[in-house]
């Protein structure tokens, strides 16, 4: 007797064990998953958070003396001037056109902000840092291989041999890149930053917030407190949790629809997303504020009325606060999935090239997730590392979301 | 539960009567451009120094396809609708009457020059010299058999098979998905030559264009032809990773990764900027943009942007969008073109 229940005892051991191990082996593979991605994502992303810069001395590029008037100045062919300076050459017609490839186009702009911003004479020894073009910026990172026969490198010798005398004389440097994080979008990779698209990404959620939450709350609270057991009311129940797993497309085309074609509301407007993402996050948050308020327990809403409380007050003094953190787990959810949707996006004309950072949620824009995948489409070589560090800042700001989530959670249970 | 339904249909009675149109635009201060996403890359560039150069705003650029932008273009007249549609193709007559029924009745064409269609493969692959015929016959769902007017099952699994000379590996060739205006040039150009070297199959063109069409432009889809998403950066790396697969995508794309990728030549033609722009390199389209008249004059800064789009700087043998891998019109065809524009010629409405 003894001895069948030792052997029972230690096949259920054995059994405990492989499950355990089964499920260790499963967190171990998603882990792996997550690290692989993260890993190829900075792997890729990292050096696009420097860019390489060329320090230029500015008494090469302006004639000595009192300047001229600002609207004169020619400050392409000034920054090419202090270029050839620089390297100590006399560039022909075609040399100069290889020349103008190193630098972007946005350096004729730097110095005019320069030389508006210092009227009158300027420092004899003072230099401005212009960006380098995003061919020299490849080339510096290492990002092509610079001993491939000339066509099969974007830089030609000549280039290349500039490159490394400006190297030489101290004057490439790379310093962090802030135009990703202070400009709109640009074809220039070097001058590409993600500054409107985020604005846009907010803009519309901040809509989706004030929209999907008030009214997927009140529908839950509705629901589960105040609602007849009728035939239409399951039937609504049913259509909500349908309503969650509808292709967020489909939203896309309401939203062009009803939302563009019949109110007229603007295409590419903040305003427009935002409401999109609303319905789309709508039923998320009315299925988990149910789930939540449903799990309150019955004694807390009989005590209170047995305390003479009006179902109001049952709701608003005891339910609502016990459910809340659940709630607010529920919405942020959802928001994360809004925030990271492209797909209704390009029905209401939000996938599209804007580099002004929108003012207000009519201004067109567009949004972080639409700008990776436009940038990921881009021929520019340069784009690529750009895409993976606008998704690593995708991903943190998904992660700052969530922490804000458990800590309003924390201090709503308190 | 009486208080519940009323208030529900009050509710229903709010929305279904909400005043309509109450937030159009009251205005616009900035180009709108719809239409290709393979012009999206030369249009935003003009778009973006148009911004920077001018006083005017930076025009907005929604990449729709052709097609989706003709469709917006054409609904009607004001500042809700896009001023410019570009296209990887010319427009059609059908698109051209439709706009004309919305009131869009003078529509502007610019050409600003052209783009190649390539087929390449990985640097560490060889060389491959291919014509349209081999391209027909290697992707083609069906092809024809031994006896005029039979059609087998495309039976070739190597290109060695299709023809001798060629390498002897598996056929195997990404290439864009349905929706992408580069796969319906490339079904056009070049499988449709290459299959009307049949002679029972051209003479079919004219008595039965339906089949005729079916036969010459069917891609197999037994494996041999993969379909990748609509990104041709894709391509390129899956054709650094595999030697053995060929893919098609647009020319700028070759431009920005000599270093990894070569193009086949077809029909005896390397896609160089040359063979493109003189028209000797076969698989090449005409990229158009289209402006409704009525809108300038009406949007701030359109009839500028109009000159800038046209200017030698821009669409030039120098031009900034030949460093993007545009191929420049000759110089001719250029200036008579800015010279339309800027005298704002408007289509003839049968159209084309």
């Amino acid at each position: 007797m003894n001895r069948v229940v030792e052997s029972r005892l230690r096949r259920r051991h054995r059994r405990e064990r492989t499950f355990r191990g089964l499920c260790v082996a499963s967190v171990l593979v998603a882990a792996l998953f997550l690290l692989v991605i993260l890993g190829s994502l900075f792997r890729q992303g990292a050096s696009a958070f420097t860019q390489t810069r060329i320090s230029l001395p500015v008494p090469a590029m302006l004639p000595a003396g009192d300047l001229p008037d600002s609207g004169a100045m020619d400050y392409d062919a000034a920054v090419l001037d202090a270029l050839a300076a620089l390297l100590a050459i006399d560039p022909d017609r075609a040399e100069r056109r290889e020349l103008r490839q190193l630098v972007s186009i946005d350096a004729a702009f730097v110095l005019r902000d320069y030389v508006e911003s210092s009227p009158g004479r300027v420092v004899s020894d003072a230099s401005v840092r212009v960006p380098a073009s995003a061919k020299v910026d490849m080339a510096i990172k290492g990002e092509f291989d610079r001993t491939a026969a000339s066509d099969r490198r974007p830089l030609s010798d000549l280039q290349i041999d500039w490159i490394d005398r400006l190297v030489e004389l101290g004057a490439i440097e790379r310093t962090f890149n802030t135009a990703l994080f202070t400009n709109g979008d640009s074809r220039e990779p070097e001058l590409a930053g993600i500054r409107a698209a985020l604005m846009g990404s907010v803009l519309m959620l901040l809509i989706t917030l004030a929209v999907a939450f008030p009214i997927g709350v009140a529908a839950a609270v509705y629901l589960e407190e105040f609602a007849p057991r009728r035939a239409w009311i399951r039937l609504l129940e049913l259509s909500i949790n349908n309503l969650a797993a509808v292709p967020s497309i489909v939203f896309g085309l309401l939203g062009l629809v009803v939302l563009i074609d019949w109110l007229g509301m603007p295409r590419s407007a903040p305003l427009v997303g935002g409401l999109v993402l609303a319905l789309l996050t709508l039923p998320v948050i009315v299925i988990s504020s149910r789930s939540a308020i449903r799990a309150v327990p019955t004694s807390i809403r009989e005590a209170s009325l047995g305390l003479g409380a009006s179902r109001m007050q049952v709701v608003s003094h005891h339910v609502l606060p016990q459910a809340m953190p659940a709630i607010v787990t529920g919405t942020i959810i959802g928001l994360s999935r809004a925030f990271g949707e492209t797909a209704p996006l390009l029905m209401i004309g939000m996938v599209a090239f804007i580099v002004d950072v929108p003012s207000g949620v009519t201004d067109p824009a567009t949004a972080l997730p639409v700008q990776i995948y436009l940038w990921a489409d881009s021929p520019e070589r340069a784009f690529a590392e750009r895409t993976s560090a606008a998704i690593l800042v995708l991903l943190g700001f998904l992660l700052s979301m969530n922490l804000l989530a458990a800590a309003i959670r924390r201090k709503v249970e308190k | 539960m009486y208080n519940d339904t009323r208030f529900l249909l009050l509710f229903v009675a709010l929305v279904a009567f909400a005043p309509r149109a109450g937030l159009a635009q009251s205005g616009r201060d900035y180009v709108y451009i719809v239409g290709s996403s393979t012009v999206y890359p030369f249009a935003t560039v003009v778009a973006e120094r148009f911004g920077r150069a001018s006083s005017f705003r930076t025009p907005k650029v929604e990449s729709t396809g052709s097609g989706g932008g003709f469709r917006l273009f054409c609904d009607g007249i004001g500042v809700d609708y896009p001023d410019i549609s570009n296209s990887s193709r010319a427009i059609k007559a059908s698109e051209l009457s439709a706009c004309a029924q919305n009131g869009v009745t003078e529509v502007i064409e610019v050409k600003i020059g052209y783009d190649g269609i390539v087929f390449a493969n990985a640097l560490s692959a060889p060389d491959v010299a291919l014509t349209r015929r081999d391209i027909y016959l290697a992707l083609a769902r069906d092809v024809p058999g031994d006896v005029p007017g039979e059609l087998i099952a495309n039976p070739y699994q190597r290109w060695s098979e299709v023809r001798p000379g060629l390498p002897d590996q598996r056929i195997e060739v990404l290439g864009p998905p349905p929706t992408s205006g580069t796969r319906d040039e490339f079904v056009e150009l070049a499988m449709a030559d290459g299959c009307r070297q049949f002679d029972w199959v051209r003479e079919l063109a004219a008595a039965e264009p339906d089949r005729h069409r079916r036969i010459c432009q069917t891609l197999r889809d037994d494996g041999a032809f993969v379909q990748t998403g609509e990104n041709d950066n894709l391509i390129v790396q899956k054709l650094e990773a595999n030697p053995r697969a060929f893919g098609i995508f647009g020319f700028s794309f070759l431009d920005q990764n000599f270093d990894k990728v070569k193009a086949a030549t077809i029909d005896g033609v390397l896609p160089t900027f040359d063979a493109i722009a003189d028209g000797r390199y076969p698989i090449s389209r005409p990229l158009y943009f289209y402006i409704k008249k009525a809108h300038v004059g009406m949007i701030p800064g359109l009839e500028r942007f109009l000159v800038e789009l046209t200017h030698e700087r821009t669409l030039g043998e120098e031009g900034y969008l030949v460093d993007r891998g545009l191929i420049p019109l000759p110089a001719a065809e250029r200036e008579s073109g800015e010279a339309a524009v800027s005298a704002l010629e408007v289509l003839p409405l049968a159209g084309k």
